[in-house]
């Protein structure tokens, strides 16, 4: 094993510039490390190291920098979830329905609560109290098996709900501006109308927005449309496309509705501005965030689906890391057993450690972002 | 961060060894953060709410970066790290964010807004 | 691995200078003692053999592009389907292959894991377990590409835009596979060079005793580690998109095109700067080597690159002024591209400063050196003028833009990693190359370049426009032209290759110091012991050169410790 020769080597041929020692002062003391041969050297002190202060430093810098590579590969998602929210804010308002903010709060717990373990575990190694550091480590495996039964939980819920992205199954697809499919889609808007509803508060429908709806044309199905029964319509949106968007109301009638294909992007500008301002007319802001159905606009209905998109990329790519510290957790819960950590030496707990909390902070941001949309 | 060479706690040794009591007490406030953060949501506050929310995310995590993840004994560098990552996430997010609100209003609608019957 | 094994078993290294004969090279012998080595020298030695293999893989696509392109289609003779899709192949395959896989690891994975921890006087990269680890995903993230060579190929421009890349049926899936490897192999490399540079400096070298090769290696690493996870992310998103159709990048299904371009310069712009700032690194240590002077300007020369690095991030949109972005986002990103400008010319005025009154010796690295000014100066100038929103639309997504970035990404950063081997080549091998011949190969090579390229200013200028398999009649004249010129490229770059051969199997014994630079990895022996320094070399200013002699019976410099040390007081006073 080619290792071993270079540590044997090195204490033949070592020392290391000594003419201006700035640096080794502020390092451990190395008295007779010339002579001294390998009996002097710790074992996990790897050849190219001097001391184990600076093996240990340099463990923790690699895995900082480690952790800022993640922190910018969510931070795409992180951006893709800035700009749809913040382009379409009410499709979030309407999306985040499905989701159960108990749920993701109990999460949070779960998540922190191994966190504070994992953070005794280091300590645990640092004092050299082997009991201590196995018993933490297995607390935080099983955080992280107990949060990934409560996502396990959330995710066949909407799955059962037709949420799930994969073009087999997300109700919300709409393609060239017609649902993919209509049963589906009229289940999920169903179960997410019916939680948005129950969230409390007002009514919708009522009073300005219901008027809104009335002076439209009439149109298949828009009578029962303002009942708020969402499944018809989705049927309309299926059957009668063109005429349930006209009816979505904007307010020059003529010049939109006998618009042909907008000759000029700036047409289509004023188009489509059209159609957002509606939404966001129909928006009960004033306090209530229980976005239905019929409030979002053409446009926002047929994104809707990205918010499930995003939500589950977010916490599918943030499960996953869960379950890789898992992983690296279990390997170290076998290490401790066989005695590998100590005073001396804990630099894998430590940086596993710092992995676990980042997955931990990746969490405190998604969960206001995604369960708390307000 | 001469704290770390003088503190009692550890005298010998590498790294610095954070006392139980802080990190119960770390603990015990991130868990009143997430409560106050859902609590919040039950208030309409208006846009205010997402802010409030990402505030206390940043505090939370601010906690767990300072002492779970031994950044306030660290070395100044590995904290700069992080601060670095989440600056040039602001940038991206930032300029992706005001390029896309600009151009929104350029988007065609999808193709059966234009009215077929009229 | 034949390639690396031959010269070993032949016995042609034979550990010069070393009292116990063995250099790291045939330190330990057979195929695993290479494929699990922890050796930065030994991992730099095999991401050359697999780097410059995609080299001339890519290099054979884009010489099999430019012939298609030697004709164009007529009445009588129209260009077929078939003929139109391989070139579709040809130009997309030749653009990836020669991206991922050659201009952002050749440098910092080839030159900088051989000559990082010498140039620090240290044993190791900090990581050297993640180090191998980078190797195999390079050579994982190569299979993937094979892969996708075999199965159908790539249609879609390096940049995988979407829509089309979600749409194609060809090999778009295993491609960005491909590329998210090769992304961890690149974020592997970065984070190990900044940690050994932060931590394995030894007593007496400051930041600002630093190599500026090694500047540029850490400006460069940090665009490594802060850019490619987002490249890693929008591969992803565009693999969940073509696989489940999530659409957040579809139109069709609502999502937004443009995004994917946000998502895909943010960090291929950056990239453009992994591929120069360590060719400019480079730059740096030639010039001074040959023109045996200090450097000039040693801190302009430093902050400069991490000035690059970090305004690097800040102009991403220059390639989509005509993608539908805001006219604010491009007047914003026009204006913050000028001011790279500022430090890209700090680095040139700072290097011709240095050659000012200096002892100039024209050896093949300086020739590669003068190259790179001369490539850099136009490619450089060029994208100023891109980078001006009315001038880019009328040029954008024509050959003006072909012939830019080719200036940079092959003309300058080709350069100066060629001048980087031939400067280093004696120390990774201990063998010297054949000077006239290497100075014919940068000739043809200096020549095929600019024939190849420079006339692509002008077919861009007047209209031709990029990625089209045909072309009208009056743009002929300018393609025959390019493509003699690529010929005349070839010709030189496989000069160089059998020279390069040449020089390991018949060439020279190399002195220790062939040039009498006085940076760290030329106070060992050539090839370096395993463990890099037999004695431990005293730190001194890396571009203080007076303390080497030149030695006529060996061909180089000879260390005169008398000397380093006056030279050392003269310093401290
Ligand atoms: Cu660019």
């Amino acid at each position: 094993m080619p290792s071993r020769d270079i540590t044997e080597d090195r204490h033949d041929a070592d020392p290391r510039p000594r003419d201006i020692t700035d640096m080794s002062s502020d390092s451990a003391p190395q008295p007779d490390k010339a002579h001294g041969g390998h009996d002097n050297r710790p074992p996990h002190l790897a050849h190219h190291f001097e001391t184990p202060k600076q093996q240990f430093e340099s463990g923790k810098l690699g895995m900082w920098l480690f952790l800022a590579t993640e922190i910018l590969m969510f931070g795409g998602l992180f951006c893709a979830y800035a700009i749809y929210r913040g382009n379409h804010q009410d499709v979030f308002l309407y999306g985040y329905g499905a989701l159960d903010k108990m749920w993701g709060a109990t999460n949070t717990v779960v998540l922190l609560a191994s966190s504070l373990t994992m953070a005794w575990a280091v300590r645990a190694a640092q004092k050299g109290q082997q009991k201590l550091l196995i018993a933490m480590l297995v607390a935080t495996f099983m955080g992280g098996v107990g949060f990934m039964g409560i996502k396990a939980v959330e995710y066949k819920a909407k799955y059962d709900h037709n949420l799930f992205p994969g073009q087999q199954f997300n109700a919300f697809y709409y393609e060239s501006g017609k649902p993919k499919y209509p049963e589906k889609l009229a289940h999920a808007i169903e179960y997410i109308d019916g939680r948005n509803a129950g969230r409390g508060g007002a009514s919708h429908g009522t009073d300005g927005q219901g008027g809104e709806h009335s002076d439209a044309a009439p149109a298949p199905g828009e009578g029962q449309v303002l009942q708020g029964a969402g499944h018809q319509q989705a049927e309309a949106d299926a059957q009668a496309p063109a005429a349930v968007i006209v009816t979505a109301s904007f307010a020059p009638p003529a010049d939109v509705t006998n618009l042909a294909p907008p000759a000029s992007p700036a047409d289509a500008g004023v188009l489509d501005s059209a159609i957002d301002h509606a939404g966001v007319v129909q928006t009960p802001h004033a306090g209530h965030t229980q976005i239905l159905w019929e409030d979002l606009s053409q446009t926002e209905r047929g994104k809707v689906h990205i918010f499930f998109e995003i939500y589950f990329l977010m916490t599918g790519l943030h499960g996953l890391h869960v379950l890789i510290g898992m992983g690296l957790i279990g390997w170290l819960i076998l290490k401790a057993r066989a005695r590998t950590f100590g005073k001396e030496y804990f630099t894998p707990v430590d940086v596993i450690g710092l992995y676990w909390h980042l997955v931990d902070l990746i969490w405190i941001f998604l969960f206001p972002l995604l369960y708390l949309i307000h | 961060m001469s704290d770390a060479h003088t503190n009692d706690d550890h005298n010998h040794g590498i790294g610095h060894i954070t006392p139980v009591s802080l990190l119960v007490g770390i603990f015990a406030l991130l868990i009143f953060f997430t409560v106050l953060t859902v609590a919040v949501t039950y208030v309409d506050l208006g846009p205010a709410n997402i802010w409030i929310a990402l505030g206390v995310a940043v505090v939370k995590g601010a906690l767990v970066g300072l002492y779970f993840m031994h950044l306030r004994y660290d070395s100044p560098f590995n904290g700069l790290i992080l601060v670095t990552a989440f600056l040039f996430l602001a940038v991206f997010i930032g300029i992706s964010l005001m390029d896309t609100g600009e151009y929104q209003r350029n988007i065609p609608p999808p193709p059966t807004v234009r009215p077929v019957t009229g | 691995m034949s390639v690396i094994q031959d010269p070993v078993n032949s016995g042609v290294y034979s550990g010069q200078d070393q009292p116990g004969g063995t250099n790291y090279i045939n330190h330990s012998k057979g195929v695993m003692s290479w494929l699990l080595t922890l050796d930065h020298k030994r991992i730099g030695l095999m991401y050359m053999v697999s780097v410059l293999s995609a080299f001339a893989l890519g290099g054979t696509f884009a010489i099999i592009l430019r012939t298609m392109l030697f004709t164009h289609s007529s009445p009588e003779n129209p260009i077929s389907d078939s003929g139109q899709e391989l070139y579709n192949q040809m130009f997309t395959l030749h653009g990836a292959v020669l991206v991922f896989m050659f201009i952002i690891p050749a440098v910092p994975a080839i030159l900088g894991n051989m000559i990082l921890p010498l140039m620090l006087g240290a044993k190791d990269v900090a990581f050297p377990r993640l180090n191998l680890l980078s190797w195999y995903c390079y050579i994982v993230g190569g299979l993937f590409f094979l892969f996708v060579l075999l199965s159908g190929g790539l249609d879609t421009g390096w940049t995988f835009y979407t829509p089309y890349s979600t749409s194609t049926s060809t090999s778009v899936a295993a491609a960005t596979l491909g590329a998210f490897v090769l992304g961890f192999s690149s974020i592997l490399t970065g984070l190990n060079f900044i940690a050994t540079i932060h931590m394995l400096r030894p007593p007496g070298m400051g930041w600002f005793q630093l190599p500026l090769f090694l500047w540029a290696l850490y400006a460069t690493s940090l665009i490594q580690v802060l850019a490619t996870p987002v490249l890693a992310i929008t591969l992803l998103l565009l693999l969940a998109e073509k696989v489940l159709h999530i659409g957040i990048f579809d139109p069709a299904l609502g999502g937004d095109p443009v995004l994917f371009q946000h998502f895909f310069w943010f960090y291929s712009h950056p990239a453009v700067y992994i591929m120069i700032l360590p060719a400019m690194g480079i730059i740096s240590e030639l010039i001074s080597t040959f023109s045996r002077r200090h450097i000039f300007g040693y801190s302009f020369i430093a902050f400069s690159s991490i000035a690059i690095a970090l305004l690097g991030f800040l102009v991403w949109g220059h390639h989509m002024y005509t993608s539908g972005q805001s006219g604010m986002a491009n007047a914003v990103f026009s204006l913050i591209t000028f001011s790279v400008a500022i430090p890209s010319a700090i680095k040139i005025f700072n290097w011709l400063a240095t050659m000012y009154k200096g002892s100039i010796s024209l050896a093949t690295p300086m020739l590669y050196a003068l190259a790179f000014i001369w490539l850099f100066t136009i490619g450089g100038l060029t994208g100023v003028f891109l980078g001006s929103l009315a001038l880019n639309i009328h040029a954008h997504d024509t050959y003006f833009v072909v012939a830019h970035f080719h200036y940079v990404m092959v003309g300058s950063m080709m350069t100066a990693f060629l001048g980087g081997m031939y400067y280093w080549w004696p120390k990774m091998f201990g063998k010297m190359y054949n000077e006239p011949v290497a100075k014919v190969a940068w000739f043809l090579i200096f020549a095929g370049f600019n024939l190849t390229f420079f006339i692509q200013f002008i077919a861009g200028s007047q209209g031709m426009p990029r990625r089209y398999a045909d072309y009208l009649p009056e743009y002929a004249f300018f393609h025959k032209f390019s493509t003699v010129g690529s010929y005349v490229l070839a010709a030189g770059l496989v000069l160089v290759l059998l020279n390069w051969i040449h020089a390991l199997l018949k060439g020279k014994k190399a002195p220790q110091n062939p040039w009498g630079s006085n940076t760290l990895e030329w106070h060992t022996s050539s090839p370096p012991p395993h463990e890099n320094f037999a004695e431990t070399p005293t730190v001194s200013d890396p571009y203080v050169m007076g303390a080497w002699d030149y030695d006529e019976s060996i061909d180089g410099y000879v260390h005169n410790p008398q000397k380093a040390q006056e030279l050392a007081q003269q310093g401290h006073h």
